[in-house]
């Protein structure tokens, strides 16, 4: 099976957007792929532990996401990293600005990554924005 | 030693049957057949995608009632 590079830049907060990004993250990472997910902006708040904020949803179909049973894009995240090994990590500016510490996000996000360090990821394979 | 195990996702939608799936298969012995049941449409096509890409056997695919009943072996 070929194996390809796929990385997962996500910035925004919407629910739509956090949940495509979910799903090709974690649909890309059971299929072979060595997927990178670099959380940042308005996306990271959500990927704090015990956070009850939801994602607010940008349009209808994300009002229909919700309300027609669609998997949740918190778990797909985890289910990419479980079950396909990708790599999920923090951008380390939103963390100094957020002040929060690596252990107040889920277990699945991996430690502060820098964006040299995501670019450098980055520079083979695809690159997908949400 | 091959036993069909079923999986019911249905009432979500994708990936979710393939992430039930992949959960399941990671849990299974080489050999066994699962069968998963999915009112999804797109999912009953893209599960037997990711079958064949990933390199499992795909065993049967049937639809009755609006449920679509996906039976894949797991090779490896």
């Amino acid at each position: 099976m070929a194996s390809d590079r796929i990385s997962v830049m996500v910035t925004s907060g919407s629910r739509e957007q956090l949940q495509m990004a979910a799903m090709v993250a974690s649909v890309g990472a059971v299929s072979g792929n060595d997927v990178t997910v670099f959380l940042s902006m308005n996306a990271l708040k959500f990927f704090v532990k015990d956070s009850s904020e939801k994602a607010p949803a940008e349009g209808e179909m994300g009002v229909l996401l919700e309300e027609k049973n669609a998997p949740d894009f918190m778990e797909l995240f985890g289910q990419a990293v479980e079950y396909g090994d990708a790599k999920i990590f923090p951008c380390s500016m939103a963390v100094d600005i957020l002040e929060i510490k690596q252990d107040d996000l889920e277990d699945y996000v991996s430690e502060p990554l820098g964006l040299t360090a995501f670019l450098g990821d980055a520079s083979e394979g695809q690159v997908w924005h949400f | 030693m091959s036993e069909r195990k079923i999986v019911d996702a249905k009432n979500t939608f994708c990936p979710g049957p393939l992430m039930e799936l992949i959960g399941q298969m990671k849990m299974a012995e080489i050999g066994d057949e699962l069968e998963i049941l999915s009112t999804d449409q797109g999912s009953a096509a893209d599960i037997p995608e990711w079958i064949n890409k990933v390199g499992h056997e795909m065993v049967e695919t049937s639809e009755k009632d609006g449920v679509w009943h996906i039976v894949v072996k797991k090779t490896k």
